[in-house]
């Protein structure tokens, strides 16, 4: 498996999409932190380029190159190596390509202005956003044998989590209105990684106060440590299961 | 060393192999013909457990190759389309097989030396004509001198010289007593090459026999010819 990874990193780690978002990333972050005098604003502007772009370039990187390597894939499986451990050395390869990205393009800006915790959470929700994305393109690369298909059902995917579930959600909010929904909103945040990872980082800015009670809320229920456990269980959670079940349809998928 | 018995699968609706048993030995070289959507590639990924039959089961080398991976180590397999990783070179390409078989010596180095491979080693995949990557997907089928080789479609998009390189190793292999399996379209390729013909329709197995044999009963002396009245024959 980790020969696997190495070439795969090998061969990543020279192409152009990559580079250029690693670039993209870099520069944008870098020069929202020499716009804004409080670096705490500019977090706030990385915050949403974290929560769109990310996500979309991972799903959509990892669905283009995964098909764009079926037959690469179809070779290796006529190798002697076990299906699970090729498509999980894949993953991982993936994986570790799009950290490199986010950990050059966003965390050396980070580290040189705002090091501090909030700086921290942006770093980590957009790496944890990075594999999540990651890994539900792997199981629609898996599930859908056309490509176009395949690409199309990625992109479904991103559109449902960055904004039709938010006004589902809103939907939700207001018919039942009358009734007590506090917990529930966070049972449904917990639904969205991209939700998540937004909470956990307006948390961090402090500016929780504006979003009313629910705000207060989150506050209480994601400021403590049993809160922060569950939030990054749910993240775990988010990245192990599409990619298990991509894993194990992968294992009886005729090529 | 490889036995087929009673291999059934079904795409949806499409019965693409049905009952489909066979026997093939060391030393052979067998033809697998049959119209396009016959099932011959399909049989191929069969028995390199790439599509899993829905009933029946495959034996090579006396081991049941359901839920195994290890029995593809004796199998060297040449696709029928060629595409790889576009930053990799063709010798990272050729290591990173390497790797994953864990054989390192004892390697067959003879038809990259033939294609003139070396040379181009530092080539980045996404530079190479169709023909280039065919041959190195052929050579990565023989590199490691495995004992049993199938190929599909093996000298689509070759040159003629490149072909007829292809067309000797394998007949020197054959020598050696390996057992080959190739499909392809254009049977005078095959003419002096095969010795076995399997004969594949609409998923199901119409013939298999000997080549002598088929000579001697259909009086042509040319493959093409023996194989146009076989299926005229079928056809009544």
């Amino acid at each position: 498996m980790k020969k696997i990874i190495k070439y795969i990193l090998i061969d990543i780690l020279k192409n152009r999409i990559i580079i250029a978002y690693t670039a993209l990333l870099f520069i944008v972050s870098l020069s929202l932190f020499m716009l804004e005098d409080n670096p705490s604003k500019a977090v706030l502007g990385l915050l949403n380029i974290t929560l769109i772009i990310v996500p979309l370039i991972s799903i959509i990187f990892c669905t283009i190159y995964l098909y764009n390597s079926s037959e690469f894939i179809e070779l290796l499986v006529a190798q002697p190596i076990k299906r699970t451990k090729l498509l999980f050395g894949i993953y991982l390869g993936l994986i570790g390509s799009l950290l490199l990205a986010t950990t050059v393009g966003l965390g050396i800006p980070v580290l040189l202005y705002d090091p501090g915790p909030t700086g921290m959470t942006l770093l980590m929700t957009a790496g944890a956003l990075s594999i999540v994305f990651a890994s539900l393109a792997l199981l629609s690369a898996v599930i859908t044998r056309d490509k176009a298909k395949g690409i199309g059902l990625a992109l479904l995917l991103w559109f449902y989590f960055s904004f039709i579930y938010d006004g589902l959600v809103l939907l939700i909010l207001f018919q039942f209105a009358d009734y007590p929904m506090e917990t529930a909103m966070i049972a449904l945040s917990a639904l969205n990684p991209i939700d998540l990872g937004r909470i956990l980082l307006l948390l961090q800015l402090d500016i929780s106060a504006m979003m009313g009670f629910t705000g207060a809320l989150f506050r209480d229920f994601f400021g403590s440590n049993l809160g922060l456990l569950f939030a990054s269980l749910v993240m775990v959670v988010w990245m192990v299961i599409p990619s298990f079940i991509a894993i194990r349809k992968f294992k009886n998928k005729d090529l | 060393m490889i036995i087929a018995t009673n291999v059934n699968k079904q795409f949806g609706k499409l019965r693409v192999l049905n009952d489909i048993s066979v026997n093939c030995n060391k030393s052979q070289t067998i033809a697998l013909i049959g119209p396009n959507g016959s099932g011959k590639t399909t049989f191929i990924k069969c028995l390199l457990g790439m599509v899993i039959p829905d009933s029946g089961f495959i034996t090579v080398n006396e081991k049941n190759i359901a839920r195994d991976c290890q029995y593809r180590e004796h199998i060297g397999y040449m696709p029928q389309i060629s595409r790889f990783p576009d930053n990799m070179t063709i010798e990272q390409v050729i290591d990173m097989v390497k790797d994953i078989r864990g054989k390192k010596s004892g390697l067959d180095m003879e038809l990259v030396e033939a294609f003139g491979l070396p040379a181009l080693y530092k080539k980045k995949m996404r530079t190479l004509s169709g023909g280039t990557r065919q041959k190195v997907s052929a050579c990565l089928a023989f590199i490691f001198d495995p004992a049993i080789l199938i190929l599909d479609e093996p000298t689509a998009g070759l040159d003629p010289i490149s072909s007829e390189v292809l067309k000797e190793k394998i007949m020197k292999e054959k020598s050696r007593g390996k057992l080959t399996l190739v499909t392809s379209h254009v049977l005078s390729d095959l003419d002096d090459l095969v010795t076995e013909i399997i004969y594949l329709q609409d998923g199901s197995l119409k013939l298999h026999s000997s080549v002598a044999n088929l000579r001697k009963d259909t009086g042509e002396e040319k493959l093409n010819k023996v194989i146009a009245k076989i299926m005229r024959e079928q056809v009544k």
